[in-house]
């Protein structure tokens, strides 16, 4: 059978059918579909200020998780919870004046970096670990830590393990897509011991395979690890959150290079939150403390000196942001700590004066 | 539409040129883009250390060797299963399509409940629900299930006496499980029942098709000449159906490898696994991706090459 479209043929073998119109049409329709796609990039995704184009949309675009309780989760209602999505609240209502005015993008740990460099989203709030390969190397920039973790591990107790350096070639289950396989390698490696990852693309599925005994250990951030022996495990009693934490994971928001303001607006929010908890400015009192005599309050709430024009915003920025979420210590109690499912101890994220290292840089 | 030999191979030629420029505009825009963003690109990612490891691999692998050797672990673990399953599929569907034909009205309706039943069930759906079958059924691995001397069935796979790094070592229990030998983990295993089946399901079905749409004077000059139903099928209907089968049973192995992707949602590190894996810890999305296009694209279009040839020469002598 002769092949008029040799060249064709040649390329694409597979495209070769009785039908030489057809073919013609495809090769047409594939041109075609080449130039569209070029025609949206010579057009970058986005244009000018992030924050003018938040302003003209009237709505932050907020990159989170596609489901991490206590971080940022979607409830029964389809409303969004969350430590991470507090953080986005804050800052609509810091620069929007409404916390409602945020478009929730769910991400998978593959899509969340892209999402971010092309302008889909304006910010990813989306338990994502600061590191220098992220902050130097991918476009991006984190502007605050509001959760330091760690990964650990967690057995069940028949398997009399009680320390991390006893999982001597045991099978560990691991959730793709994060720096945990990363960490879990390093850790075996600098103990000498050999491990093997069993590695699923989601969460799901890789806890069901831990607690149907596929693995001996299950590893991720501690903060999940505790909501997995809470709510996932058939018994939490059978189950050991082992002592030690292999890696330093500082969970944070993040924003694209290049734009300052934006940077700092994101930067200086999250410095309120935890500022506001130091100065003990609740989302109840931040009215009634407008008439503070203190100084650090007075300015926070922008009575008498403006802070808000250092970043392109008015002078009630931060008094918003703290009435619509609360400061650090109330958004921290009602998503992972007391008041939570999680029940997470403050720990690191206490304040720096009360044993924690959380230091919000001086609102000044 | 006749056009002079002459005409049309001027149009495939500016075609071709025209496709490549394209391509190579794209190329240039993405990297001008990326640059301009503050994002680093470019394959160099490839010859650093992984940093993570692999549960299991035909090819020595370690966290300290470098990401291209993981794309290769990944790439040999893919064809570790979907060469096996293609082969098993391609038996297993022969047998189904046959027994869809059978006239024996058990067999008959045997076959044709299993391949309705497996082929209107999605993939991901059998890969999971074969795998947490065998996870959930198996014993644990301290307490494995002793099949042979040396041969232990447990939540941690099927281990089997194999050379491994002592020469020729038998498994044997010892810390959380199995030791030593070879291993096919819970993962392989059900990944490579799962894409067996659901090949073989859609083989069968091709099989049939094919056998059927032979004119109904094939089988009964055969009959009429004497011929056992066994003889009529094998000896007259089965030789011309396999022409008419063929494309699309090649197009179906191709799909088996391809499915093979499918592999990370149950925990088995292929070529798809390992891209994932090293485009979050390098960041290069675009370059692992592409990685994994290039390797998925050549492979099949190598077997479409193949399959082609078959074609032809099964054509051969045939009136054009």
């Amino acid at each position: 059978m002769p092949f008029k479209l040799r060249g064709i043929g040649l390329i694409f073998p597979f495209a070769m059918s009785r039908f030489s119109a057809l073919r013609r049409r495809l090769a047409g329709a594939l041109s075609l579909s080449i130039l569209s796609a070029l025609g949206g990039l010579a057009t970058p995704a986005f244009a000018g200020k992030t924050i003018d184009a938040i302003k003209a949309k009237g709505q932050l675009a907020c990159g989170v998780s596609t489901g991490v309780i206590g971080f940022s989760a979607a409830d029964s209602q389809g409303q969004w919870k969350g430590l991470d999505v507090d953080v986005c609240k804050a800052i609509a209502a810091a620069v929007l004046g409404d916390a409602r005015k945020v478009r929730w993008v769910p991400l998978s740990s593959q899509q969340r970096f892209t999402a971010l460099q092309s302008g889909e989203v304006d910010i990813l709030s989306r338990n994502t670990t600061w590191s220098l390969t992220r902050d130097a190397g991918q476009g991006l920039h984190f502007a605050a830590v509001t959760y330091y973790d760690g990964q650990g591990f967690l057995v069940a107790k028949k398997t009399k393990v009680n320390s991390a350096k006893q999982l001597k070639n045991a099978e560990v289950c691991v959730q793709s897509g994060t720096t945990t396989e990363k960490n879990l390698a390093d850790y075996a490696r600098a103990q000498g011991i050999k491990v093997k990852p069993v590695v699923f693309d989601k969460f799901e599925p890789s806890i069901k395979a831990f607690f149907s005994g596929r693995c001996q250990a299950y590893t991720t951030d501690a903060s999940a690890l505790a909501f997995i022996r809470a709510k996932e495990a058939p018994n939490p009693d059978d189950y050991l959150i082992l002592p030690e934490i292999i890696s330093k994971e500082p969970l944070g928001p993040a924003v694209r290079r290049g734009d300052d303001e934006w940077f700092a607006i994101v930067k200086w929010t999250v410095n309120a939150l935890i500022e506001a908890e130091e100065l003990g400015i609740t989302q109840a009192k931040v009215d009634s403390l407008k008439s503070s005599a203190d100084p650090a309050v007075q300015r926070f709430l922008g009575v008498g000196e403006d802070l808000g024009k250092n970043l392109g915003l008015d002078r009630d920025w931060a008094a918003r942001a703290v009435k619509a979420v609360g400061n650090y210590g109330e958004i921290f109690n009602r998503n992972v700590g007391p008041d939570s499912p999680l029940k997470l101890p403050r720990g690191l994220n206490a304040q720096w004066n009360k044993g924690g290292i959380l230091y919000a840089l001086p609102l000044r | 539409m006749v056009r002079p030999q002459s005409a049309s191979r001027a149009v495939q030629a500016l075609l071709i040129v025209a496709l490549l420029a394209l391509l190579g505009l794209l190329v240039a825009t993405t990297r001008a883009h990326l640059e301009e963003r503050g994002i680093r690109s470019g394959f160099d990612f490839l010859f650093e250390p992984a940093g993570f490891s692999l549960g299991e691999s035909v090819l020595p692998f370690d966290a300290g060797d470098t990401t291209l050797r993981a794309f290769v672990a990944g790439l040999l673990n893919t064809l570790r299963v979907a060469l096996p399953g293609a082969a098993l599929a391609l038996g297993l569907g022969i047998l189904l399509g046959f027994g869809r034909l059978a006239d024996n009205p058990l067999v008959r309706g045997l076959a044709g409940t299993a391949v309705n039943a497996i082929r209107n069930v999605p993939l991901l759906l059998h890969l999971l629900a074969w795998y947490f079958i065998l996870t959930d059924l198996l014993p644990a691995a301290d307490a494995p299930l002793q099949l042979a001397p040396g041969v232990f069935l447990s939540k941690s796979g099927l281990a089997l006496p194999w050379w491994g790094d002592n020469g020729f070592e038998i498994p044997e229990l010892a810390g959380f499980g199995i030791d030593g030998g070879a291993s096919l983990t819970p993962e392989y295993l059900a990944l490579l029942f799962g894409l067996t089946i659901y090949g073989a399901a859609y083989i069968a079905e091709t099989l049939r098709g094919a056998v059927l749409a032979l004119p109904e004077g094939q089988r009964t000059a055969a009959l009429a000449l004497g011929m056992t139903p066994r003889q009529t099928f094998l000896l007259v209907l089965l030789p011309q159906a396999w022409r008419a089968a063929l494309p699309p049973t090649t197009s179906q192995l191709l799909n088996l490898f391809k499915n093979s992707s499918l592999a990370v949602a149950i925990g088995y590190p292929d070529l798809m696994a390992v891209a994932g894996t090293s485009l979050n810890q390098s960041g290069r999305a675009i370059e692992c991706l592409s990685i994994v296009v290039a390797v998925y694209l050549l492979l099949s279009l190598l077997g479409a090459a193949v399959s082609h040839r078959l074609e032809k020469r099964s054509l051969r002598g045939e009136p054009a």
